[in-house]
């Protein structure tokens, strides 16, 4: 039992995100005390939770490139209707975030249920649209903390035992996302119509519409992003997240959830998220300057897709999956 | 997409239905090209004038030399969403060299085989290792930045030897800027490549059926390679243009090209799932682009607004077939 933990992606995941955060904890021991690591899972938390959505699609065969789109509009949305009605209470804008993120979301996934048009086609151009909606609805104009008010501003940082309100979403999302895909019908869907979309037609799985579910939580969740992230900088305007998207791919990548679809889990994928997280935040402390960042997270997501690839156990899964079922049942 | 599916069972009526297919989408493209002509120098006495018209090209030129190979490789099924940032690797080096005192001719070769390795390095991934190609190049694109960043930071390299500007602000003859030219002769290139050589059929083989393709002998592999290589070439061709416009290398250079290049190429008619499309198209969604950008930023329309306008041209033109089908599906049923 305890062997295949281990052995499992997630537990060799696991293990080199604890050898990097203790690494760095030998260099400079203030790094892995209790409140750094809360702070650094607090600094991950949005990437958490957009990478939980974006996971959903993907099991789906999807991609959503228009996530970090959706966190500058909804983002951009919610800080507006705060500046022009700072009495509005702050159930109702996170009400309104929701709102909007799953309405963004649910254009993208109408377009690829009822249409059954690609879907990276139909989040480039939903990325470029929202993305330039944010500036019409702006003007280019900028949002900034004293336009806000204090409890928008504070709910995220508002301590419950000592973590913010912001992890605690991140840690809400992470148990209802566990619970949903491991015990729910509706969430094991997700694997059936990515897994092979053929099967789960037959077996009265509507792929299309499972499909649509996951841009509409992806969206959701981009919509509560779009919130704590203006919170969180207290500050929004147009390039908010810009090419954010490809971060929560990649911790998806990172954390084991293949892009063929049909497989993934949550913790692989938290793990991941929490790997981006640890080399953003460690980076500074031992000295190497921040431009290395980006090189560092390309450097991984091809190692753990090579390691993805070579691994035995994929191999007859891919053998094993006809990767044209999805096109024949879109022929029927 | 559904007939295409469908069709594709009986090779002759998969040939005939593509190729009149094929015509009518490169027939409205013209129609639309036309129409924005008219209303652009209706709406502004600026529009005609060729100098105008020259430097509006400058827009497109770039990005469209990089579409043509991307126009092949999404034929072929695969895709490489890294192409900006090879461009920006390609000119950080070029950058370098230039800092040491190479002579003009080096630095643009040294330019063209950052891109040509770059692009290489993409199809061995991508061919040994069985990796879907769209998570290869997510990796390869923050990888090739990333390393441009390494190197300069938040530096700027300016000092190019003299004579570099000539390949993004030259002119060869009149209004017709080195660019331009040079986007016209890959273009004649490409097209023989695709449509006139048994590499070109192979391309549409391996992307209508990859495995049927092998076992016809078809080294598709090598094939892949071949083209990831042509679109890292083509990137790297871009990137001395682009760099020799600009006279300046920073990491953050070209930065979202790759989604305008992808959209130019699927505007163009070809299937984001492989199997069909051609260079005309391809061409003719460029100057498309090209035109309609000009024309809004003649009235003053901010940049930002246009990518709204791009992304609902893309949008549209995949979901319009579908819907037409969906309707003539819908149509035949009640009959």
């Amino acid at each position: 039992m305890l062997k295949r933990l281990i052995y499992s992606r997630e537990g060799v995941l696991s293990i080199i995100v604890l050898a990097m955060f203790f690494g760095v904890g030998v260099i400079s021991p203030d790094f892995i005390s209790l409140s750094n690591s809360v702070s650094i899972f607090n600094d991950t938390s949005i990437l958490i939770m957009l990478a939980l959505g974006q996971m959903l699609v993907i099991l789906t065969r999807c991609i959503d490139l228009s996530v970090a789109a959706n966190v500058a509009f909804t983002g951009m949305f919610v800080a507006m209707v705060n500046q022009y009605f700072p009495e509005l209470s702050m159930a109702l804008l996170i009400f309104l975030s929701l709102f909007i993120g799953a309405l963004l979301g649910a254009i993208n996934g109408l377009f690829v249920w009822l249409l059954k048009v690609p879907s990276i086609v139909i989040t480039l151009g939903t990325m470029s649209i929202y993305r330039g909606a944010t500036f019409l609805l702006s003007d280019g104009a900028w949002v900034n903390s004293h336009q806000m008010s204090e409890s928008f501003i504070g709910l995220p940082r508002y301590e419950i035992l000592s973590i913010p309100v912001l992890g605690w979403m991140a840690v809400a999302a992470i148990i209802l996302f566990f619970w949903a895909m491991k015990f729910s019908v509706w969430g094991r869907n997700f694997y059936a119509a990515g897994g092979n979309p053929m099967a789960a037609f037959y077996s009265g799985v509507n792929v299309g519409k499972v499909q649509f579910y996951a841009f509409l939580v992806s969206g959701t969740l981009s919509g509560l992003c779009g919130y704590l992230w203006v919170s969180r900088f207290a500050v929004a305007y147009v390039d908010v997240a810009n090419g954010f998207e490809l971060q929560v791919i990649a911790a998806c990548v990172i954390g084991g959830v293949s892009i063929v679809g049909g497989l993934g889990t949550v913790v692989g994928c938290v793990i991941g998220a929490l790997f981006i997280g640890v080399v953003n935040n460690a980076l500074p402390i031992i000295g190497v300057s921040p431009f290395w960042q980006m090189a560092i997270s390309g450097l991984v997501i091809i190692i753990a897709v090579i390691a993805n690839a070579t691994s035995g156990k994929d191999k007859a899964r891919i053998i094993l999956r006809n990767p044209n079922a999805n096109d024949e049942i879109r022929a029927n | 997409m559904d007939t295409t599916i469908k069709k594709s069972a009986t090779p002759d009526s998969m040939f005939t239905s593509k190729l009149q297919g094929l015509l009518r989408w490169e027939s409205f493209l013209v129609l639309i090209v036309f129409l924005v002509c008219v209303m652009n120098s209706y709406l502004s006495p600026y529009f005609l004038d060729p100098w105008n018209l020259s430097d509006a090209t400058f827009n497109f030129t770039e990005k469209a030399l990089i579409a043509l190979p991307m126009a092949m490789l999404i034929i072929a099924k695969e895709i490489d969403i890294s192409v900006a940032a090879i461009i920006s690797l390609s000119s950080t080096l070029m950058g370098l060299v230039a800092q040491m005192g190479a002579p003009v001719y080096a630095v643009a070769f040294v330019g063209i085989l950052v891109g040509a390795a770059c692009g290489l390095f993409n199809g061995v991934l991508v061919t040994r290792f069985k990796i879907p190609s769209i998570v290869v190049t997510i990796g390869t694109m923050s990888l090739f930045r990333g390393i441009s960043y390494i190197l300069l930071g938040d530096q700027v390299v300016r000092d190019y030897p003299d004579g570099f500007e000539f390949f993004g602000q030259g002119y060869v003859y009149w209004v017709f800027s080195f660019e331009l030219v040079l986007f016209a002769f890959f273009a004649l290139v490409f097209y023989w490549l695709l449509h006139r050589t048994t590499f070109g059929r192979y391309t549409y083989a391996i992307g209508n059926n990859p495995t049927a393709s092998y076992y016809s002998g078809i080294k598709v592999d090598k094939h892949r390679l071949i083209l990831f290589t042509l679109v890292g070439v083509m990137s790297g061709v871009a990137s001395v243009l682009l760099t020799s416009r600009l006279g300046s290398t920073r990491p953050s250079i070209a930065m979202g090209w790759e989604l305008s290049i992808i959209t130019m190429v699927v505007l163009g008619g070809v299937s984001i799932l492989g199997g069909s499309g051609t260079i005309a198209g391809v061409v003719l969604a460029v100057i498309l682009m090209g035109l309609v950008t000009f024309g809004m930023g003649l009235l003053n329309i901010p940049g930002i607004v246009m990518t709204i306008i791009v992304g609902v041209m893309l949008i549209t033109v995949v979901s319009l077939p579908v819907l037409i089908t969906l309707y003539k599906n819908k149509k035949a049923k009640a009959l």
